[in-house]
C-alpha cells in the first residue's frame, strides 16, 4: 500500500540522514596540516574600536599590538626600542625629543611612512578638543614639528622622562579615512578579515621593516563559552589560549605547554573613601589586617599569584616595593583592636560590588567575606554586569567597595598612580590625601629620573600607610600553547606578540 | 481578505510595541555604548564628548523616533562595537541560525511522527513502555546539557566531530552542515520527545471517538483507520505544538550556539546586549519577533488546509460567536447551558 511505503520512506530518510551526517563527520578528522596557521582563543571580540588610538580594552590592545607600532615599541622586559624611528635624541633641558624616522618603513597598504603621518597621529592623540587628549601624557606636548622629511621634533611644556612610554602610540597613515573599520599600521601582521563574534584574522606583512613573522596566518578566535576551552584545545580547534584558569590547565594533556606568568595588575578591595566608615583610617587598616592574601591565592588559584602591598605590580621592578607587602601582615587581634578604637567594637556591614564576568574577582570577594567575618564585619556581595560596573562604580562612584584589578594603560608609574590624586577624574576611590597629591605632583614635575622614582615610591608608601585600599595580589596568568608552537613571551603590558612565535619541528 | 488585513495590522502593532519596549529597556538600564567603549578610561568629559559624537546625547524619544524612521526606510544603522552596518553584520549570521533551527525542526519531524504513531499503535506493550521511559528522560534534559553530553560522547570519546571546530558556510557548506548536526540534535531532542508523547496521546484520544468505530465497521484495517482517519485529526494539536516549537527554537538556538561555539545570531545578540549596542539588538529582536509571527500565521494557514472547518470559525467568526453568546447569556441567564456550542464542548471533554 501507498501509506506503508510512506512510512518506510520516512524511516529510511531518518536512517540515511543519520548515517550521512555521522560518516561525513568522521571524514574530516584526519587533515592535520601545518600550513603555518595558529588559532588563538581570545575571551572577547574587539568591540571598542579597531582604531588603535581609541582602543582601550586590554583584550583589544593585546591583539592590535601585532598590527601597529609607534616611534618606539616596548620589549618583553619593559624597555623601549626604536621602531618607526631609527633613533632619537633628547635635548639637555628635557623639553625636546627629536626622532629620526627609519628608512622605508611601509604601511600595510604599501605606502611609506612619512613625517606627516607621524605628526598626524601624534596630533590626533594630543588634541584636547574633547576635553582631555586620547593619550593623557600628550597633554604635555606643546607642538610637533616636522624638521625635514625624515626628522620630527616633539616639544614639551615640562620635562617628562616617562613620555617615551606614551610614544609607543600607534602611527597610522594620515590618508586613511576610516581607521575604525580599516586598520592600517606598520606592524608585522596585517588585518585580513573579521567576522563579529567569530574571528579576527591577520596575515604576515611581507614588507615589514624588521624581523618578519614566522607564522603566516594568525586566527584570533573568539571563545564563546569558557567551559569548553579544554575541549576546544584537545579537539584541535584552538592551538593557544592565554589566560586559562588553574583548574583548566590541570585538565589539559601533555600535548600542551602551560606557561605561567602574572597579569600585571593590582587586585584589591577598592574602597570608596567618601562613604562611611571607610573615611576612618583605623577601619581601613583593620580590613587590611583581616585579609590574608595567601589564603585567597590558595582558594582561587591553587596558591599561585603574587602578593602586592600597594598600587604597583611586581613585574614593574623599578617601582615595586616588596617591604610594603608586610606592612599589614595578617593579624586578627590587631584588626579587632583597631575596629573598637574606631568606634566599631561590634563590627559593621557593607557591600562588595563585583563585576560578574570576572570570575577571579568574584571568587576573591567570596573569600574576603569569610575573612571579614572573623573580625565581626559582615560583607555582602553584589554581582553586577560589567557595563553597570563601569557606569555605577567607575564613573558614577556610587558604591561602597569593589574588587577589581587595575592595570597600567602604559608602562609607566603614572598610569598606576595618577588616579589617586584628589582632582583626578578617574579617582573612583574618592581618595584624597594632601601628602600624596604633593608627592605625585613632584614626581610628575621631576626632570630627573632618580627624583621621579623617589617621589613615585613615596606615593606608593603613602597609599599603603593610609590603607587607601585593601591590596591583595597580582593575579597569576596561565597560557596554554600546543607543543607544536614555541616562542611565546610575556610582556608587562597587554600584548600577544605573535610575530616571535614559531612552529616546533 | 479582512482576516489577512487584521492579521497584518496585529503583526505591525506587535512589532512596533516590541521595538519601543526594547528601546525603553536600553534607556533604563545602566551604561551605554560610550561607557562600554571607554571602560575604565571613562571620565565624565570623555564620555560626554563621545556621546555627542555618537548622537547619544539627544532625549530618549527623539532617539527612538530617529531610529524608527531610519529603520522603516531600511536603514538599520551601524553597530557601535564593530563599526559596520547592522544589515551586513546580521545578514551574515541569519543563515547560520536559520539552518540550525530548520535542521533541528526537520529532526523533530523525522523523529516524532514515526515514533509517535508507532508507540500509539503499540500502546501499553513493552516496546511502548521502554520508548516512553526513555522519552521521559530525554524530555527532562535541557538542550544545553544535552549539548554538553553530545560533545563529550561524540566529540571527545567517539571523535565524530571536532568540538568548537565550526566551519563557516562560506568556506565549506558541507562541513558547515555536518558541524551543525549535533547542535541541531541537542536542540531537537527534548522537543522531539515532547512531540512524540503529544502525538501518541493525541492519536490515542482520537482512536476512542465514535467515527473510528464507524471506520472499522466499514471494513478498514487498523492501518487504514490510523493513516486515513485518525492521524489527520490527531495532527491538529501536533501542528500547534510544532508551530510553537519552531518559534521557541529560533530563540532557543541562542543557548545551543553558546555551547557549541557557533557564531550565529544568538551570540551577536548576547554580546550586543552586554555592549549596549542597541542598533544590533533592536534589529535582531525585531527579526526574531517577525519570524515568530510569520510562523504563527503559517500555522494558521496549515490548520485551514488540514481541517477546513477551522477556516469557518476563524478569529473573526469566533469573536462574533462569543458576542452572541454573551448577549444570550444576558437575556437567557442560566439557559446558556442549552446552547448548542457549549454542549459540543462538553461532550468533547
Amino acid at each position: 500500500m501507498k501509506r506503508k511505503e510512506a512510512v518506510r520512506f520516512f524511516s529510511a530518510m531518518v536512517l540515511i540522514s543519520l548515517t550521512v551526517a555521522l560518516s561525513a563527520c568522521s571524514g574530516d578528522k584526519q587533515g592535520d596540516e601545518l600550513s603555518s596557521v595558529i588559532t588563538v582563543g581570545i575571551p572577547q571580540d574587539i568591540e571598542d574600536s579597531l582604531d588603535p588610538h581609541r582602543a582601550v580594552a586590554a583584550g583589544t590592545r593585546e591583539v592590535l599590538f601585532n598590527l601597529f607600532e609607534g616611534l618606539v615599541k616596548p620589549t618583553s622586559d619593559g624597555d623601549y626600542i626604536p621602531a618607526i624611528a631609527s633613533d632619537f635624541t633628547i635635548a639637555e633641558n628635557g623639553l625636546v625629543y627629536t626622532f629620526t624616522l627609519r628608512e622605508n618603513v611601509k604601511f600595510h597598504d604599501g605606502s611609506t611612512v612619512t613625517a606627516e603621518d607621524v605628526k598626524f597621529s601624534l596630533d590626533k592623540c594630543a588634541d584636547t578638543g574633547s576635553g582631555s587628549p586620547l593619550v593623557a601624557a600628550f597633554a604635555n606636548i606643546s607642538e610637533v614639528l616636522i624638521l625635514d622629511e625624515k626628522t620630527i621634533a616633539i616639544h614639551l611644556f615640562t620635562p617628562d622622562t616617562e613620555i617615551l612610554a606614551s610614544l609607543t602610540t600607534a602611527i597610522i597613515p594620515a590618508a586613511n579615512a576610516s581607521p575604525e573599520s580599516n586598520p592600517i599600521g606598520t606592524g608585522p601582521y596585517l588585518f585580513t578579515s573579521r567576522s563579529p563574534q567569530e574571528n579576527f584574522v591577520v596575515t604576515r606583512f611581507a614588507d615589514y621593516w624588521g624581523d618578519k613573522a614566522n607564522i603566516e596566518t594568525v586566527i584570533f578566535k573568539i571563545i564563546a563559552n569558557s567551559d569548553t576551552i579544554v575541549m576546544d584545545l584537545e579537539g584541535g580547534s584552538l592551538d593557544m589560549v592565554p589566560r586559562i584558569t588553574k583548574s583548566q590547565s590541570d585538565e589539559l594533556s601533555g600535548r600542551f605547554n602551560i606557561l605561567e606568568g602574572t597579569m600585571n595588575l593590582v587586585q584589591a578591595l577598592y574602597l570608596n573613601h567618601a562613604v562611611p566608615p571607610f573615611d576612618i583610617l583605623e577601619v581601613r587598616q583593620a580590613l587590611c589586617y583581616a585579609v590574608d592574601p595567601f589564603e585567597i591565592m590558595l582558594m582561587i588559584s591553587d596558591g599561585k599569584g603574587a602578593e602586592v602591598g600597594s598600587s604597583m605590580f611586581p613585574a614593574f621592578t623599578k617601582y615595586f616595593i616588596e617591604d610594603l607587602n608586610n606592612f599589614y601582615s595578617f593579624d586578627i587581634e590587631k584588626a579587632k583592636q583597631l575596629l573598637s578604637d574606631a568606634g566599631y567594637p561590634d563590627g559593621f556591614s557593607f557591600t562588595i560590588t563585583v563585576p560578574s564576568n570576572h570570575t577571579q574577582h568574584v571568587d576573591t570577594a567570596q573569600v574576603l567575606v569569610e575573612q571579614f567575618k572573623r573580625i565581626g564585619v559582615q560583607a555582602n556581595i553584589e554581582l553586577i554586569e560589567w557595563e553597570t560596573w563601569v557606569a555605577e562604580v567607575n564613573t558614577g562612584r556610587n558604591y561602597e567597595t569593589t574588587v577589581i584589578g587595575l592595570v597600567a594603560s602604559t608602562f609607566t608609574a603614572r598610569a598606576m598612580l595618577d588616579r589617586f590624586h584628589t582632582d583626578n577624574r578617574r579617582n573612583f576611590n574618592n581618595y584624597s590625601n594632601p601628602d600624596f597629591d604633593i608627592a605625585l605632583e613632584n614626581a610628575l614635575a621631576s626632570a630627573d629620573d632618580l627624583m621621579k622614582t623617589f617621589y613615585y615610591k613615596e606615593c606608593l608608601r603613602i597609599l599603603t600607610e593610609t590603607a587607601a585600599n585593601v591590596y591583595i595580589q597580582d593575579l597569576p596568568e596561565f597560557v596554554a600553547i600546543s607543543n607544536k608552537f614555541g616562542g611565546y613571551e610575556f610582556y608587562p603590558l597587554p600584548a600577544l606578540d605573535m610575530a616571535k612565535m614559531y612552529i616546533v619541528d | 481578505m479582512r482576516y489577512t488585513l487584521q492579521k497584518l495590522t496585529t503583526m505591525l502593532i506587535t512589532l512596533v510595541t516590541i521595538s519601543f519596549l526594547v528601546f525603553l529597556s536600553f534607556h533604563l538600564i545602566a551604561g551605554d555604548p560610550a561607557t562600554k567603549m571607554l571602560g575604565t578610561e571613562a571620565t565624565p568629559e570623555r564620555l560626554a564628548a563621545l556621546r555627542t559624537e555618537m548622537g547619544l546625547d539627544a532625549p530618549f524619544l527623539v532617539r527612538y523616533v530617529r531610529w524608527f524612521t531610519a529603520f522603516i526606510t531600511g536603514d538599520f544603522g551601524s553597530s557601535y562595537s564593530y563599526n559596520m552596518p547592522v544589515s551586513a553584520m546580521i545578514g551574515d549570521k541569519v543563515p547560520i541560525t536559520l539552518t540550525l533551527t530548520f535542521m533541528a525542526f526537520l529532526l523533530i519531524i523525522l523523529l516524532s511522527i514515526p515514533l509517535g504513531v508507532y508507540t500509539a499503535k503499540k500502546a501499553n506493550r513493552l516496546i511502548d513502555r521502554i520508548i516512553m521511559v526513555v522519552n521521559q528522560i530525554i524530555m527532562a534534559v535541557p538542550p544545553f546539557f544535552a549539548g554538553i553530553i553530545l560533545t563529550l560522547v561524540f566529540g571527545l570519546i567517539l571523535r565524530l566531530f571536532t568540538p568548537g571546530g565550526y566551519v563557516s558556510y562560506k568556506t565549506d557548506s558541507l562541513k558547515f552542515i555536518t558541524y551543525l548536526f549535533f547542535p541541531a540534535l541537542a536542540l531537537a531532542l527534548p522537543k522531539a520527545a515532547m512531540a512524540i508523547k503529544l502525538l501518541r496521546s493525541s492519536v490515542l484520544a482520537e482512536a476512542r471517538l465514535d467515527y473510528v468505530r464507524t471506520a472499522y465497521s466499514k471494513g478498514n484495517s487498523t492501518n487504514q483507520v490510523l493513516y486515513r482517519h485518525v492521524l489527520k485529526n490527531a495532527m491538529i494539536p501536533f501542528i500547534t505544538f510544532l508551530g510553537m516549537t519552531l518559534a521557541e527554537m529560533i530563540a532557543g538556538s541562542i543557548i545551543i550556539e553558546q555551547v557549541f561555539g557557533i557564531p550565529g545570531l544568538g551570540r551577536i545578540l548576547l554580546t550586543s546586549i552586554a555592549n549596549r549596542d542597541y542598533p544590533v539588538v533592536m534589529a535582531i529582536i525585531i527579526l526574531i519577533a517577525f519570524m515568530v509571527l510569520v510562523v504563527n500565521i503559517v500555522v494558521d494557514i496549515i490548520y485551514g488546509l488540514i481541517d477546513p472547518r477551522i477556516k469557518q470559525r476563524d478569529f473573526l467568526s469566533l469573536r462574533s460567536l462569543e458576542r452572541k453568546q454573551r448577549k444570550s447569556k444576558a437575556s437567557f441567564g442560566k439557559n446558556v447551558e442549552k446552547m448548542p456550542f457549549f454542549r459540543t464542548v462538553k461532550r468533547l471533554r
